[in-house]
């Protein structure tokens, strides 16, 4: 096992700039997920971690050892890929013994290690089967098992439940946790699933665009975002954002009704704000109360567990999860109270600058 | 059978066979290498390396025999060279016809392993790397058994190009019975004689059941190891 760290990297495809300085430390034994939306650079990054890529400029290292320039297979790392990447030639045994037999491992020890890593999957009964003969999520396991046999330092996971169905999906998260409790090696995941990463990671790092917007634990990310960008990417359904202005009396919305502040933002009177407020920390309250913000209802959408309302409100939608059932129809005029110490307020420029 | 084809008729069907298939086996490893190289490398030269491959496809096969006779000819540099130093003679012999056809169905054999590199997923062989293989073995291991299917096909091209080929050979290693007439040039020679008819009409036969057998077998090879290789 092993930390990772990774400093000033930069990746370019010819002129194309793809990562932009990136640094994550990651500890030794941490599951790491990175996450953002597509083509925002995670492959790239992860595959530099795992020398499929070169590196542009900036360091890497597993444990003390700068490993920029060590061929994949000298960096002892197991990567999972999305498309699972068995070898349509071999038996699931000979997949999952492959890093063994390379290794020149006595064939009694490849199979105890196969044997292991299987029955700990529920592989056991597949072993001679041909990956065409699997089903998407025994394929998934059988690319787990043949990563775990090669007992690595890292774990490399490249969106590895993204082929999957959602129920499936769900069962495979819990499984993956699992096997890093018991495993406790080191892992970096990709998804583009925040989800996915608020319900597996250890810390999340969220990326956009090339570099880090957030490097945290999940709730941490959910509580305190840094930016709009966090904010509305991590959590489902996304966070409501509205424009105002700020003034003596508060937050002045576009629908004229006034938010109080608990108190003052570092910043001046009239200063253009972003309102940001979750789902859940927006509560029904009598039309026309002061202070509240005027909405029409659009859409219901009661799941049992709880209920979902769009909203018509300050010139765009807004979406509000109750935890009750409620006797509203379209069409209703309500009003919303944001929960005061859990809403956010950003700059011109994205950036957090306070929460109320 | 043997009252059925003259003795010199299966002459040439086996000298044909012996041509074809050591055309086809001598530029199996060539035609993989540069196979690799042009689909894989990134060097110098690779632009001009491609059109050099492909010139049997596109000149007239009597130029490619005038130039393979000016070249491995007894006098020419290459033959000349092989003959003093190392006792390979090509010219006017079977050999030759083997070199003409190699040559003349290289292009073929190459563009077909191409085609199977190129739908190669390289997830595999990255996978490969990083469960500490070295590209050599990442090749041998991963890459080759996937490209079986189009060596396959390259291979049977490669065969059916040699079992026909006429220009090339005839300009190079001429048409002597015995040593050099092939199945083509053969009938070509049964053609321009008077009651040759027969002749011709037997090899012509002859010469499309081979084709036949060749096909056949390599589609049930490929099929074979299609579903071998299939993902589903
Ligand atoms: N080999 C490559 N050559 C050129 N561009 C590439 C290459 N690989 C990835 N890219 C580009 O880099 C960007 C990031 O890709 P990727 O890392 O796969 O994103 P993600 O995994 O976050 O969806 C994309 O715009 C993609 O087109
Ligand atoms: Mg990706």
């Amino acid at each position: 096992m092993a930390n990772v760290s990774i400093r000033e990297i930069r990746k370019s495809f010819g002129p194309v700039s793809i990562i932009k300085g990136v640094d994550v430390d990651i500890a030794d034994g941490e599951f790491v997920i990175l996450v953002g939306p597509s083509g925002c650079g995670k492959s790239t990054l992860l595959r530099m971690i795992a020398g499929l890529e070169d590196v542009t400029s900036g360091e890497i290292r597993i444990g003390d050892r700068l490993i920029n320039d060590v061929p994949p297979k000298n960096r002892d790392i197991a990567m999972v890929f999305q498309s699972y990447a068995l070898y349509p030639h071999m038996t699931v045994a000979d997949n999952m013994a492959f890093s063994l037999k390379l290794k020149g491992a006595p064939k009694a020890e490849q199979q105890k290690r196969v044997g292991d890593a299987a029955a700990s999957l529920g592989l056991t009964d597949l072993l001679d089967r041909y990956p065409r003969q699997l089903s998407g999520g025994q394929r998934q396991r059988v690319a787990m098992g043949r990563a775990i046999v090669r007992d690595p330092q890292v774990f490399l996971f490249d969106e590895p439940l993204s082929n999957l169905d959602a129920k499936l999906r769900v069962a495979m998260r819990a499984e993956i946790k699992e096997l890093h409790q018991r495993l406790k090696t080191t892992t970096v995941y990709v998804t583009h699933d925040q989800i996915e990463a608020m319900t597996m990671a250890d810390k999340i790092v969220v990326m956009h665009d090339g570099i880090v917007e957030q490097v945290g634990a999940p709730l941490e990310l959910y509580d305190r975002p840094r930016n709009r960008f966090v904010a509305g990417f991590i959590g489902s359904p996304a966070m409501n954002f509205i424009d105002g202005t700020l003034s003596d009396a508060g937050l002045a919305l576009p629908s004229g009704a006034v938010l109080a502040l608990h108190h003052q933002p570092p910043a001046a009177n009239g200063s253009k704000l972003t309102y940001g407020i979750r789902p859940e920390h927006l509560q029904l309250a009598p039309a026309g109360t002061p202070g509240t913000i005027p909405a029409v209802v659009a859409v219901i959408e009661p799941t049992g567990l709880d209920t979902t309302l769009i909203v018509k409100a300050e010139g765009g939608s807004l979406t509000v999860v109750l935890r009750e059932r409620v006797t509203l129809r379209p069409g209703d005029a309500i009003a919303l109270r944001p929960v005061p110490e859990q809403s956010h307020l950003f700059d011109e420029h994205g950036t957090r600058i306070a929460t109320l | 059978m043997n009252t059925w084809l003259s003795p010199e008729e299966w002459t040439a069907v086996g000298i044909s066979l012996k041509v074809a298939f050591t055309a086809m086996a001598a530029s199996l490893l060539p035609g993989i290498a540069i196979a690799v190289a042009l689909e894989r490398g990134r060097f110098w030269g690779r632009a001009a390396l491609d059109v050099l491959v492909h010139l049997p496809l596109v000149l007239p096969p009597v130029v490619v025999g005038y130039l393979l006779l000016l070249g491995f000819g007894k006098k020419g540099p290459i033959g000349s060279f092989l003959a003093e130093n190392l006792g390979v003679v090509f010219s006017f012999r079977w050999t030759g016809a083997a070199l003409a056809c190699a040559i003349m169905g290289f292009p073929l054999l190459v563009r077909a392993i191409r085609l199977s590199l190129a739908s190669v997923d390289r997830k595999l062989e990255d996978a490969a790397g990083t469960l500490g293989a070295n590209p050599a073995w990442v090749f041998l291991v991963v890459t080759l058994p996937l490209i079986v299917p189009g060596i396959l096909a390259g291979m049977v091209l490669s065969f059916a190009k040699a079992m026909g080929e006429f220009g090339a050979t005839i300009t190079f290693v001429s048409n002597i019975p015995g040593e050099t007439q092939t199945l083509p040039t053969a009938i070509y020679t049964f053609i321009q004689i008077p009651g040759g008819e027969g002749g011709a009409m037997r090899l012509t036969i002859v010469s499309i059941l081979i084709s036949i057998g060749a096909l056949s077998a390599s589609e049930w090879m490929a099929r074979r190891v299609r579903r071998r290789l299939s993902t589903r």
